[in-house]
């Protein structure tokens, strides 16, 4: 099953986009979250963030949600750092956190593939919130 | 400048980076997300930290070292930034035990492609590179002039206070600074800042340790 890394400034947003997206995906979703600063302080931690990515890849890939500015440089910085054979299989969605990650964790738990994955948390962008 | 000189010339980076924590968080306050300062002071606090508690075998382990923690304690953008730049010196630094001025042009070309490959900048963008890069055309002439460690530093800091100046006259193009576009002309950029900073403190070790 691909795996769902949430990165956020704040420990809090990570955790809470977890238990949303589990909550919606079901106990077999393997969704890791890796928000802030071990001081607990708020910012980004490209090795905590390599963690999660190695904890949710069990060999089928693994996406990486993430908020904004320097989520998006300490996820590369984290890609960077992953032993080669990972490498291929990580992908960064271009998507809004909380909404992408409900996509992709639901698609993710139906077994898709990783490119399916990643237009599921994609699609988040173009939803309406009022119809 | 030998490996045992190492802890000393981080020592003279984050004293400094340390000393201009609220300069560089309030040029951060004008024209981003006045972290800048304390992000990099706790990132070198750290690295102070670090480099006392498990002293490095050698240059390419230190410099290592020093890339890790600023990638996992200084928490903005500038922390995967630097971290990668000094993940490249380490690279580069390979094998090394002292610091000539080949081996300083080599690392900074190093420390310089691998912020601009990940941070997707170039010259122009009002970011460290403007600081960077002019540093590195000058040492890199001052070293084909056949110039020593500390000349080939003292061109690469004069070019990068340059530089610093130079992103007053630009607007920004590149993180939290870029939305506010034309109205970011006028101010110095902090990444910039800290590049000239960390370049200074290198240079002024250099000259103390040369005198020893």
């Amino acid at each position: 099953m691909v795996g769902i890394v949430i990165v956020s400034h704040s420990a809090k947003i990570a955790e809470g986009v977890r238990d949303l997206a589990a909550q919606m995906a079901g106990d077999g979703a393997k969704i890791i979250p890796a928000g802030g600063l071990e001081s607990g302080e708020i910012g980004t931690d490209a090795v905590r963030i390599m963690e999660a990515i190695q904890k949710a890849d069990s060999g089928d890939g693994v996406v990486v949600m993430v908020d904004m500015g320097s989520s998006i440089l300490s996820t590369k910085t984290a890609m960077a750092m992953l032993p080669d054979e990972m490498k291929g299989r990580v992908k960064i969605a271009d998507a809004p956190i909380v909404e992408g990650s409900m996509g992709a964790a639901v698609c993710a738990s139906g077994n898709a593939g990783i490119s399916e994955v990643i237009s599921a948390a994609e699609e988040a962008k173009d939803m309406k919130k009022l119809q | 400048m030998g490996s045992s000189c190492f802890a000393g010339a981080m020592e003279a980076v984050s004293s400094a980076v340390i000393k201009n924590k609220d300069m560089l968080t309030d040029l951060d306050r004008v024209i981003g997300d006045a972290d800048h300062g304390i992000n990099m002071a706790r990132g070198f606090e750290a690295v102070m930290k670090k480099l006392e508690s498990a002293p490095p075998q050698d240059l390419q382990s230190g410099l290592k070292t020093v890339a890790m923690t600023l990638i996992s304690t200084v928490g903005g953008a500038s922390g995967p930034l630097y971290g990668t730049a000094f993940l490249r010196c380490s690279k580069a630094a390979e094998g090394a035990s002292t610091v000539t001025a080949e081996l300083a042009e080599k690392m900074l070309r190093a420390a310089i492609d691998g912020i601009e490959s990940l941070g997707k900048a170039s010259k122009g963008d009002k970011t460290m590179i403007d600081a960077l890069e002019p540093a590195y055309a000058a040492l890199s002439e001052k070293m084909k002039q056949g110039g020593s460690l500390l000349e080939c530093m003292e061109s690469a800091c004069g070019a990068a206070d340059k530089g610093v100046e130079y992103t007053k006259t630009i607007p920004a193009k590149k993180g939290r600074a870029s939305y506010l576009g034309e109205r970011s002309i006028g101010h110095q950029d902090p990444g910039a800042t800290s590049s000239a900073i960390i370049l200074k403190a290198l240079t002024e070790y250099c000259r103390t340790a040369g005198k020893e």
